[in-house]
Protein backbone atom coordinates (compact mmCIF):
# COMPACT_ATOMS: atom_id res chain seq x y z
CA UNK A 1 0.00 0.00 0.00
CA UNK A 2 3.02 2.71 -0.08
CA UNK A 3 2.90 5.07 -2.59
CA UNK A 4 -0.64 5.88 -2.32
CA UNK A 5 -2.38 8.73 -3.71
CA UNK A 6 -5.80 9.35 -3.45
CA UNK A 7 -7.92 12.34 -4.43
CA UNK A 8 -11.52 13.80 -2.79
CA UNK A 9 -13.10 16.64 -4.37
CA UNK A 10 -14.92 18.43 -1.71
CA UNK A 11 -18.10 20.75 -2.86
CA UNK A 12 -18.57 24.72 -1.90
CA UNK A 13 -21.64 25.35 0.92
CA UNK A 14 -22.53 21.50 0.69
CA UNK A 15 -23.00 20.95 4.44
CA UNK A 16 -24.86 17.73 3.94
CA UNK A 17 -21.30 16.28 2.44
CA UNK A 18 -18.83 18.54 4.56
CA UNK A 19 -16.73 15.61 6.42
CA UNK A 20 -16.73 12.83 4.34
CA UNK A 21 -13.97 13.31 3.09
CA UNK A 22 -12.30 13.46 6.28
CA UNK A 23 -13.87 10.42 7.63
CA UNK A 24 -13.03 8.39 4.29
CA UNK A 25 -9.66 9.33 5.04
CA UNK A 26 -9.36 9.03 8.58
CA UNK A 27 -10.95 5.32 7.99
CA UNK A 28 -8.27 4.64 5.02
CA UNK A 29 -5.18 5.60 7.32
CA UNK A 30 -6.76 3.29 10.17
CA UNK A 31 -6.79 0.55 7.56
CA UNK A 32 -2.71 0.93 6.39
CA UNK A 33 -1.72 1.17 9.93
CA UNK A 34 -0.68 4.18 10.83
CA UNK A 35 -0.11 5.15 14.13
CA UNK A 36 -3.32 6.49 16.34
CA UNK A 37 -1.37 9.84 17.17
CA UNK A 38 -0.88 10.79 13.37
CA UNK A 39 -4.32 9.55 12.62
CA UNK A 40 -5.72 12.27 14.85
CA UNK A 41 -3.80 15.31 14.30
CA UNK A 42 -3.93 14.33 10.29
CA UNK A 43 -7.82 13.94 11.13
CA UNK A 44 -8.29 17.42 13.02
CA UNK A 45 -6.15 19.15 10.21
CA UNK A 46 -8.25 17.16 7.65
CA UNK A 47 -11.45 18.27 8.67
CA UNK A 48 -10.28 21.79 9.02
CA UNK A 49 -8.91 21.90 5.42
CA UNK A 50 -12.73 20.15 4.49
CA UNK A 51 -14.39 22.81 6.33
CA UNK A 52 -12.68 25.59 4.97
CA UNK A 53 -13.14 24.24 1.76
CA UNK A 54 -16.69 23.84 2.06
CA UNK A 55 -17.40 27.26 3.72
CA UNK A 56 -14.85 29.76 1.92
CA UNK A 57 -14.20 28.11 -1.23
CA UNK A 58 -15.94 27.89 -4.81
CA UNK A 59 -14.77 23.75 -4.18
CA UNK A 60 -11.68 22.23 -4.36
CA UNK A 61 -9.81 19.16 -3.62
CA UNK A 62 -8.09 16.88 -0.96
CA UNK A 63 -5.53 14.79 -2.08
CA UNK A 64 -3.57 12.40 0.38
CA UNK A 65 -0.11 10.54 -0.21
CA UNK A 66 0.92 7.91 2.15
CA UNK A 67 4.38 7.12 1.56
CA UNK A 68 6.63 4.43 4.33
CA UNK A 69 7.95 7.77 5.70
CA UNK A 70 5.34 10.25 6.02
CA UNK A 71 1.43 11.53 4.85
CA UNK A 72 0.97 14.37 3.26
CA UNK A 73 -2.48 15.84 2.82
CA UNK A 74 -3.00 18.46 -0.03
CA UNK A 75 -5.97 20.89 -0.19
CA UNK A 76 -6.37 22.87 -3.23
CA UNK A 77 -9.52 25.31 -4.31
CA UNK A 78 -11.00 27.33 -7.14
CA UNK A 79 -10.72 30.38 -5.51
CA UNK A 80 -10.96 33.16 -4.44
CA UNK A 81 -7.71 32.76 -2.63
CA UNK A 82 -6.40 34.66 0.63
CA UNK A 83 -5.73 38.36 -0.11
CA UNK A 84 -3.64 38.34 3.45
CA UNK A 85 -2.59 35.11 4.81
CA UNK A 86 -1.07 36.12 7.89
CA UNK A 87 -4.48 37.56 9.09
CA UNK A 88 -5.71 34.54 7.75
CA UNK A 89 -3.66 32.82 10.03
CA UNK A 90 -4.50 34.50 13.20
CA UNK A 91 -6.45 33.20 15.45
CA UNK A 92 -10.25 34.48 15.56
CA UNK A 93 -9.92 35.97 12.39
CA UNK A 94 -13.02 35.03 10.27
CA UNK A 95 -14.56 36.29 7.21
CA UNK A 96 -17.55 33.39 7.77
CA UNK A 97 -21.08 34.29 7.58
CA UNK A 98 -23.50 33.83 10.02
CA UNK A 99 -25.19 31.09 8.64
CA UNK A 100 -22.04 29.47 9.13
CA UNK A 101 -21.39 30.21 12.69
CA UNK A 102 -24.59 28.85 12.99
CA UNK A 103 -23.55 25.56 12.01
CA UNK A 104 -21.20 26.02 14.62
CA UNK A 105 -18.22 26.69 12.29
CA UNK A 106 -16.26 30.14 11.33
CA UNK A 107 -13.97 30.67 15.13
CA UNK A 108 -11.40 31.89 12.84
CA UNK A 109 -9.19 28.73 14.34
CA UNK A 110 -8.84 26.54 11.29
CA UNK A 111 -5.76 27.39 9.61
CA UNK A 112 -3.88 28.03 13.09
CA UNK A 113 -5.17 24.37 14.13
CA UNK A 114 -3.89 23.06 10.72
CA UNK A 115 -0.40 24.34 11.59
CA UNK A 116 -0.38 23.18 15.21
CA UNK A 117 -1.60 19.82 13.87
CA UNK A 118 0.69 19.22 11.18
CA UNK A 119 4.55 18.61 11.22
CA UNK A 120 4.76 20.67 8.33
CA UNK A 121 3.01 23.10 6.98
CA UNK A 122 2.59 25.30 3.96
CA UNK A 123 0.32 27.79 2.39
CA UNK A 124 0.17 29.79 -0.57
CA UNK A 125 -2.57 31.78 -1.97
CA UNK A 126 -3.58 33.85 -5.39
CA UNK A 127 -6.65 36.22 -5.11
CA UNK A 128 -8.22 35.25 -8.08
CA UNK A 129 -6.62 31.73 -8.37
CA UNK A 130 -6.79 29.95 -5.49
CA UNK A 131 -5.38 28.94 -2.03
CA UNK A 132 -2.61 25.81 -2.15
CA UNK A 133 -2.18 24.07 1.43
CA UNK A 134 0.06 21.00 1.92
CA UNK A 135 0.48 19.64 5.39
CA UNK A 136 2.72 16.96 6.12
CA UNK A 137 2.82 14.50 9.01
CA UNK A 138 6.30 12.51 10.26
CA UNK A 139 5.33 8.96 10.67
CA UNK A 140 7.11 7.29 13.58
CA UNK A 141 7.13 3.96 12.63
CA UNK A 142 7.41 2.48 8.76
CA UNK A 143 3.75 0.98 8.26
CA UNK A 144 3.37 -2.32 6.39
CA UNK B 1 -15.94 9.19 35.21
CA UNK B 2 -18.32 6.41 34.12
CA UNK B 3 -21.50 7.09 31.65
CA UNK B 4 -23.35 5.89 34.45
CA UNK B 5 -22.72 8.40 36.75
CA UNK B 6 -22.91 11.31 34.30
CA UNK B 7 -26.62 10.46 33.57
CA UNK B 8 -27.15 10.37 37.36
CA UNK B 9 -26.02 13.98 37.53
CA UNK B 10 -27.65 15.60 34.88
CA UNK B 11 -30.94 13.76 34.85
CA UNK B 12 -29.64 12.61 31.68
CA UNK B 13 -30.85 9.58 29.03
CA UNK B 14 -29.51 8.09 26.77
CA UNK B 15 -30.81 8.48 23.07
CA UNK B 16 -28.76 6.04 21.64
CA UNK B 17 -29.48 2.45 21.85
CA UNK B 18 -27.02 0.04 23.27
CA UNK B 19 -25.91 2.56 25.43
CA UNK B 20 -22.73 1.39 27.31
CA UNK B 21 -23.26 3.09 30.85
CA UNK B 22 -19.74 1.71 32.09
CA UNK B 23 -17.92 3.84 29.20
CA UNK B 24 -15.64 6.36 31.05
CA UNK B 25 -14.79 9.93 29.98
CA UNK B 26 -11.56 11.46 31.52
CA UNK B 27 -12.62 14.56 30.74
CA UNK B 28 -14.93 17.26 28.85
CA UNK B 29 -15.17 20.62 27.06
CA UNK B 30 -18.76 22.52 26.45
CA UNK B 31 -19.06 24.75 23.38
CA UNK B 32 -21.44 25.32 20.48
CA UNK B 33 -18.54 26.15 18.48
CA UNK B 34 -17.16 23.39 16.68
CA UNK B 35 -14.52 25.33 15.65
CA UNK B 36 -13.38 25.63 19.11
CA UNK B 37 -13.39 22.11 20.14
CA UNK B 38 -11.47 21.25 17.32
CA UNK B 39 -8.58 23.13 18.53
CA UNK B 40 -8.73 21.52 22.09
CA UNK B 41 -8.88 17.59 21.40
CA UNK B 42 -7.68 15.21 24.36
CA UNK B 43 -8.16 11.60 24.81
CA UNK B 44 -11.11 10.53 26.42
CA UNK B 45 -13.21 13.74 26.23
CA UNK B 46 -16.66 14.10 26.37
CA UNK B 47 -18.70 16.77 24.47
CA UNK B 48 -21.59 18.97 26.10
CA UNK B 49 -22.78 21.27 23.59
CA UNK B 50 -26.60 23.26 22.37
CA UNK B 51 -25.49 22.27 18.92
CA UNK B 52 -28.11 19.09 17.50
CA UNK B 53 -26.37 19.09 13.73
CA UNK B 54 -24.86 15.93 12.17
CA UNK B 55 -21.51 18.41 11.92
CA UNK B 56 -21.46 17.68 15.64
CA UNK B 57 -21.17 13.55 15.24
CA UNK B 58 -18.60 14.47 12.57
CA UNK B 59 -16.53 16.54 14.81
CA UNK B 60 -17.18 14.10 17.80
CA UNK B 61 -15.42 11.48 15.22
CA UNK B 62 -12.80 13.29 13.84
CA UNK B 63 -11.46 13.69 17.70
CA UNK B 64 -12.26 9.99 18.76
CA UNK B 65 -15.29 11.30 21.01
CA UNK B 66 -17.02 8.71 22.04
CA UNK B 67 -19.84 10.81 24.66
CA UNK B 68 -22.12 13.62 23.57
CA UNK B 69 -24.44 15.33 25.99
CA UNK B 70 -26.80 17.58 24.28
CA UNK B 71 -27.76 20.11 26.59
CA UNK B 72 -31.77 22.15 27.53
CA UNK B 73 -33.56 18.78 26.55
CA UNK B 74 -32.62 19.21 22.36
CA UNK B 75 -33.65 16.63 20.66
CA UNK B 76 -31.37 15.85 17.63
CA UNK B 77 -32.98 15.01 13.94
CA UNK B 78 -32.59 11.53 12.53
CA UNK B 79 -29.62 12.63 10.38
CA UNK B 80 -27.52 13.06 13.72
CA UNK B 81 -28.66 10.11 15.30
CA UNK B 82 -27.80 8.06 12.10
CA UNK B 83 -24.46 9.38 12.16
CA UNK B 84 -24.37 9.16 15.77
CA UNK B 85 -25.01 5.20 15.13
CA UNK B 86 -22.71 4.88 12.12
CA UNK B 87 -19.89 6.10 14.31
CA UNK B 88 -20.27 4.14 17.29
CA UNK B 89 -20.83 7.49 19.63
CA UNK B 90 -23.19 7.51 22.96
CA UNK B 91 -25.41 10.54 22.92
CA UNK B 92 -26.85 11.31 26.02
CA UNK B 93 -29.51 14.49 26.17
CA UNK B 94 -30.22 16.12 29.18
CA UNK B 95 -32.31 18.88 30.86
CA UNK B 96 -30.11 20.76 32.01
CA UNK B 97 -28.15 24.63 30.55
CA UNK B 98 -24.94 23.83 29.27
CA UNK B 99 -23.82 26.11 31.69
CA UNK B 100 -25.13 24.26 34.81
CA UNK B 101 -24.42 20.51 33.15
CA UNK B 102 -20.91 21.70 32.89
CA UNK B 103 -20.85 23.33 36.56
CA UNK B 104 -22.23 20.19 37.88
CA UNK B 105 -19.29 17.61 36.11
CA UNK B 106 -16.53 19.97 37.40
CA UNK B 107 -17.93 20.02 40.76
CA UNK B 108 -17.43 16.11 40.32
CA UNK B 109 -14.33 15.75 39.74
CA UNK B 110 -14.34 15.75 35.44
CA UNK B 111 -11.59 17.77 34.56
CA UNK B 112 -11.18 20.59 31.57
CA UNK B 113 -10.73 19.07 28.37
CA UNK B 114 -9.29 22.29 27.06
CA UNK B 115 -6.54 22.47 29.35
CA UNK B 116 -2.91 20.78 28.78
Amino acid sequence: MIGLREEFPVVAMDFQTAGEASAQIKRLLKKLGVNSGVVRRLSIACYEAEINLVIHSMGGRLTLIVDAHEVTLISDDDGPGIPDIDLAMSEGYSTATDDVRMMGFGAGMGLANMSRNADRFHIESKVGVGTHIEMRFILGEHIA
Amino acid sequence: MRICEIMELLSAKPLTEDCDESLEVSCACASDMMSDVLAFPKEHMALLTGLINPQVMRTADMLDIRLVIFVRGKQPGAETMAMARETGITVLATPLTLYIASGILYLHGLRDGTKG
